[in-house]
């Protein structure tokens, strides 16, 4: 069975198709299936969680989704557009537009502040100052850190950092926001926190999710899980 | 927000900045005094007219000339007038106390425009015999005034001599040498007659001004045509001709020193690329981050060659400020060595320049490395 069979009532075109799709890695002379034949349909404003054992390749296809990385056969489609077959520089701006990210290491610039870091991808579009440090204002409100603005990462505990990290994720009003392990680095209590404020932004928001993550917790949040084991969908 | 990003990520290792800013600063001035020096070497060159060739006994400057020979080479056709003059080489006080001494026939300041005299001072001193003039460097140096009594020991021509000092000159600009010192030729000629019969009337050098400077070569072939085959051949050239000999006796070492500096530069080179290779290197996550975030390759190479080249330029400021008062104390301690001791426009648009490249070349590694990262790759630098 494959993801896209379990489609959410099949409405509609999804908004991430994936079929037959592969990675490989070439060591040596050795090449190392990552992912082998994936066929996976993400709906606009699902929320999956894509989970399974260490070097199972979650992170591979997460990434993949991302376009932060080319597959070696396959096709991933999102909002229609074929990523695969997009240049770097294509896929940057893709990206740009398409994405946000949210990492387990939340990866901000440490030398900027919160506004700095959350204003940081609005840097890629046309919007005037004035439009960005709204819009910057409003996403650290529905994140609740309007009042760490000036604050530089190191000054911020864990789950105000990740805060950050997801509004920075959300600035660009993204189609779809991928999230590497975003509570892995975290306590329990703010990773709770962490994944209320993902579901408010799938709910309210109708933001669509892919996130991978080991934590059954964490996963029993999404509207459904994809398991991969050694590169394989296993079910979803 | 780029040259926000550039400004922190340059000064987020203090230290580690500041010891490589301070690295630039040392290379980049000592790169600007050696030059310095180098032009100075130069500065006589520099300071040569080409309206002005210079006769010289053709077997060696050593050898002096026959007085008579003034006349001959006033009609010579383009030469428009001739002086002369004697190296007097003597000693005031100590041998530490260099600077160039020639006894001068009168018209030749006539020939040095850029040697500017007060008309009542110059007077003063044609009418007195024991007369002498300084340069106002010299002059200063020592605490003469006009009316001093400047004794000086000859070493060529024996004994003490005495002159009195009728004038002071100023540079028409700063590349004029103010270290010279000059007094009557008559007085070393007449002189020399009572000490030495049978060695008057003889000149160390000629001076001749030419109307037109494109006929240097022609009037030079001219003038040593005339004095061919006499018991002292001429060997005449232009000024500048005149002086690159003397500078060519030294050549090797302004090699050696203009070696020095580009080497000087090429180490603080290598300091500077390590310094980019390190930061550049804890800071993949940091560009794969933003490529992730959608922001170009050519973005990020920027990053790193902005904040190179911020380091060394802010590095150059300091070391062009340094370089001034630096070349100051190096030129007064140096005498009347380099009467002429000046940082140059050119010397300091080639520390920017230098700065420049030192950024530019140390970043150039690191940026193509940042900007070729693999996002994965990158974010696993964290992960």
């Amino acid at each position: 069975m494959t993801a896209h069979d379990d489609d959410r009532d099949g409405a509609g075109i999804p908004l991430v198709s994936i079929r037959g799709l592969n990675k490989e890695y070439v060591r040596g002379d050795q090449v190392i299936p990552v992912l082998v034949n994936i066929d996976l349909d993400v709906a606009a404003g699902d929320y999956i969680a894509l989970m399974g054992p260490s070097g199972s390749g979650k992170s591979t296809l997460l990434n993949l989704i991302a376009g932060i990385d080319k597959p070696t056969g396959g096709e991933i489609r999102v909002a229609g557009v074929d990523i695969a077959q997009l240049s770097d520089s294509e896929l940057a701006a893709w990206r740009a537009a398409n994405v946000g990210f949210i990492f387990q290491f939340y990866n901000l610039m440490p030398v900027l502040t919160a506004f700095q870091n959350v204003e940081l991808p609005l840097q890629l579009t046309t919007l005037s100052r004035r439009d960005r440090h709204e819009r910057v204002a409003t996403a650290l409100a529905l994140v609740g850190l309007s009042d760490r603005s000036d604050h530089f990462p190191n000054e911020l505990s864990g789950g105000q950092q990740q805060r950050v990290a997801i509004a920075r994720a959300l600035i660009t009003d993204p189609t779809l926001i991928v999230a590497d392990e975003p509570t892995g680095d975290l306590d329990r209590v703010t990773g709770e926190e962490i994944l209320g404020l993902l579901d408010r932004l799938n709910r309210e928001l109708g933001k669509t999710i892919v996130m991978v993550t080991h934590d059954p917790k964490a996963a029993g949040k999404a509207h459904r899980m994809v398991h991969l084991e050694k590169g394989v969908l296993v079910d979803a | 927000m780029f040259a926000l990003l550039v400004l922190k990520n340059a000064f987020r290792h203090k230290l580690r900045t500041l010891l490589t800013i301070l690295g630039i600063v040392v290379a980049i001035t000592a790169f600007g005094l050696l030059r310095t020096i180098v032009e100075a070497w130069y500065a006589g060159v520099d300071a040569t007219s080409s309206t002005r060739l210079v006769t010289r006994n053709a077997v060696s400057l050593v050898f002096p000339l026959p007085l008579t020979y003034a006349q001959r080479m006033r009609r010579v056709d383009g030469v428009g007038a001739v002086s002369w003059a004697n190296w007097f080489g003597g000693v005031y006080i100590t041998e530490r106390n260099f600077f160039p001494q020639f006894a001068i026939d009168t018209g030749y300041l006539d020939m040095y425009p850029e040697f500017v005299l007060k008309p009542d001072e110059r007077r003063a001193w044609e009418l007195d015999r024991s007369g002498a003039i300084a340069g106002r460097k010299l002059a200063d140096r020592y605490g003469w005034k006009v009316g001093d009594q400047i004794p000086i020991r000859g070493t060529i021509f024996s004994g003490t001599w005495t002159f009195n000092l009728r004038a002071i000159y100023d540079g028409v600009d700063a590349k004029t040498d103010e270290t010279q010192f000059f007094f009557h030729w008559d007085l070393l000629n007449e002189t020399i007659k009572q000490r030495f019969p049978g060695r008057g009337n003889q000149v160390g050098f000629y001076l001749v001004e030419i109307r037109d400077p494109s006929r240097a070569a022609e009037i030079s072939q001219a003038i040593d045509a005339t004095f061919r085959n006499s018991l002292a051949e001429t060997l005449t050239e232009t000024e500048k001709a005149f002086q690159l000999g003397f500078v060519s006796m030294t050549e090797a070492i302004l090699l050696a020193i203009q070696a020095v500096s580009y080497v000087v530069i090429v180490i603080i080179m290598a300091v500077m690329a390590n310094t980019m290779a390190m930061t550049a290197r804890e800071r993949y996550s940091e560009y794969a981050t933003l490529k992730a975030l959608g922001f170009s390759q050519a973005y990020v190479a920027a990053l790193v060659v902005a904040e190179s080249v911020a380091i060394a330029l802010t590095g150059a400021t300091l070391a062009v400020a340094a370089t001034f008062p630096l070349a100051r104390v190096f030129g007064a301690a140096m005498g009347t060595l380099f009467p002429v001791f000046n940082v140059s426009t050119q010397t300091v648009a080639m520390q920017w320049l230098a700065a420049l490249v030192v950024g530019l070349v140390a970043a150039l590694v690191p940026a193509w490395r940042a900007s070729r990262i693999r996002i994965v790759d990158g974010l696993r630098a964290v992960a």
